[in-house]
């Protein structure tokens, strides 16, 4: 990756999270943790990767995009919205009467989602069935999901990665978000779904292990993954939890609440000033 | 006596889906290891590269459903009733209803007459959890003519639906004359006295009551009911007003399916008696789905001695 690109990816990253931020802190509650977690992720995907047209949504032959880990939907409004699905100013609307924006991620109402989800499980099964569909009308187009690592003691999970080994569906690519924590706890304190990798491996799944913040890595991963035959790939990203928030990173408490106002203020100062040294 | 042809409906799911595959290409059928008893394997035999079986897990099944009707194709999913209605129920609220996406549920072995299998395998809730699900359309067609019908009409169906099949061969009642529209009541016979709302197996049974009632003196209107989902409110109120008494009549628990839908409506708009024929309440257990329709009472013989009551309800 070029430096001029990888600036570029860092700076946006740098804005969605401040997206995340004001949006959480607008609604009074939210996800905050595990959104900032994956901002680069996602916005690798959004603004590297994917086959997308922010200004025909629903493009037919679109790559897709499953948030199985939904309530992590401050990252994927904050992404899209800086990539022109719709304003960025609609962010401060999350959770408010009225608002496109709800709680998890709605595919009927906010341009650029294509799938609801929300109840963990249940989107890495919907991004598996869109692969399926993929292949089987001839389509070939990609999808992407991420999960949780909190997400995947789910038992849904497994029996959507057992399906993907078995209908060899290459054209899928999960992440795990492997951030350690959820809401009860660290992951191994709750009911540790460790080793992730060998249990996707057991799954007939390829496994690429990365630093989730890591954008050479992200890119590496992805191309990796484009190039594997008959497997699924599932992509461990290690990531902080609260990344880039001094208050938020690895602390539990901040799975699912929200800054008040001297909170919020201290955040962005901090976003902003991340930004003004990657400017 | 002439012998009445029988077919059980999952028979019809199954030969509906090959009839249409044949002209609708832009169609994938999916099974949980159920493909044999469902009657999907018809469809499988004959198209079998686009018939994909998930295995024993139908909550991944219904959700990868999903994920196939959101990149805009149509798609059948199967199991018993128990587990597509049941066990996957919050995956067809949330990976299905809440986003409204065209997915057609088709739940076999539904009701007490799945028989030996017992009570673990006898879904006499799915009419109930079906339709307390915004957007869902529910279905219970009555016999073979009808059940295929409510196939093809799913197809052209903007929206869910749940259709529920029976493991049991149950009479053809209908011609191929009949026509069936989704949302529509039909009323099989002219009646004042009371009136019979049946659904799935019980119509043939209702029709059977219609007999015995009007043998006795008693004139009874008989409503076929198919579409549990959005519930043919006019044809009820009307019934009500004009008969001034309804039973229910469903193979299902009398909480939450026809005779709470009616119940509602009734309750509403035109309150009279509504007696409500089902399993009252309770599990079923094993034996010979004919015997356990005797013994849960779900007989035109129940229907009529119901009809009766709600009779002399009406003038209290």
């Amino acid at each position: 990756m070029n430096e001029q690109t990888k600036k570029m990816l860092k700076q946006t990253a740098c804005k969605v999270r401040i997206g995340i931020i004001d949006a959480v802190h607008s609604a009074k509650s939210g996800h905050p943790g595990g959104s900032l977690s994956i901002a680069d992720i996602l916005t690798y995907l959004y603004f590297e990767k994917m086959n997308i047209d922010p200004a025909n949504p629903k493009m037919p032959n679109r790559d897709r995009f499953v948030l199985s880990k939904g309530h992590a939907a401050p990252a994927l409004y904050s992404v899209l919205a800086h990539r022109g699905f719709f304003d960025v100013e609609l962010l401060t609307t999350l959770r408010h009467i009225g608002s496109i924006l709800q709680g998890h991620p709605d595919m009927k109402h906010i341009p650029g989602v294509d799938m609801s989800s929300g109840s963990l499980g249940q989107g890495i099964s919907a991004a598996v069935g869109m692969a399926l569909s993929s292949k089987h009308f001839g389509n070939n187009y990609k999808v992407y999901a991420i999960l949780g690592d909190g997400e995947i003691e789910e038992g849904q999970v497994w029996e959507a990665a057992m399906f993907a080994g078995n209908k060899k569906l290459d054209n899928l690519t999960a992440f795990v978000d492997y951030n350690n924590l959820q809401i009860d706890g660290t992951v191994e304190e709750v009911n540790s779904p460790a080793p992730i990798d060998k249990k996707f491996e057991a799954f007939g799944w390829h496994v690429i292990t990365i630093n989730g913040h890591d954008f050479d890595q992200i890119e590496d991963a992805l191309n990796q993954a484009d190039m594997i035959i008959d497997k699924p790939c599932a992509i461990i990203a290690k990531t902080i939890k609260g990344k880039d928030v001094s208050f938020m990173e690895n602390a539990v408490g901040w799975h699912g609440s929200a800054p008040n106002d001297e909170q919020h203020a201290q955040a962005i100062a901090e976003l902003k000033a991340k930004l003004e040294t990657l400017m | 006596m002439s012998e009445v042809k029988k077919i059980a409906t999952r028979e019809s799911f199954g030969n509906a889906l090959a009839e249409l595959a044949k002209t609708n290409e832009d169609f994938i059928v999916m099974d949980a290891d159920l493909s044999a008893a469902t009657k999907t394997g018809i469809f499988k035999k004959q198209f079998p590269e686009r018939f994909y079986n998930c295995g024993i897990a139908e909550q991944n099944m219904v959700s990868i459903a999903a994920g196939i009707a959101a990149t805009g194709k149509r798609v059948v999913v199967s199991s018993f009733a128990m587990f597509a209605a049941g066990r996957a129920y919050e995956q067809v609220r949330n990976s299905i209803g809440y986003p409204h996406l065209n997915v057609i549920i088709g739940a076999t072995h539904a009701g007490i007459s799945v028989g030996e299998d017992g009570a673990t395998h006898q879904c006499l809730e799915d009419l109930a959890l079906m339709r307390t699900i915004p957007g869902m359309t529910v279905i219970n067609p009555a016999d073979d003519t009808e059940a295929k019908a409510a196939v093809y009409a799913a197809f052209e169906h903007d929206g869910p639906v749940y259709i529920r099949f029976g493991r049991l061969a149950v009479p053809v009642i209908f011609g191929d004359d009949y026509k069936f529209e989704i949302g529509k009541g039909v009323e099989l016979k002219e009646g004042n006295d009371v009136t019979i709302i049946a659904t799935g197996l019980l119509v043939d049974e209702a029709l059977k009551a219609y007999e015995i009632l009007n043998q006795e003196g008693i004139s009874a209107r008989i409503i076929n009911m198919p579409t549990i989902k959005p519930i043919d409110r006019d044809i009820i109120v009307k019934a009500a007003k004009e008969t001034g008494a309804i039973v229910t009549a469903e193979e299902h628990s009398v909480i939450g399916g026809l005779g709470s839908a009616v119940s509602e409506v009734v309750g509403e708009e035109c309150p009279v008696p509504v007696l409500r024929l089902g399993v009252n309440d309770t599990f079923g257990y094993s034996g010979p789905a004919n015997d356990l329709l005797d013994i849960f009472g779900l007989r035109a013989s129940n229907i009529v001695e119901l009809a009766k009551q709600a009779i002399a309800r009406k003038n209290k």
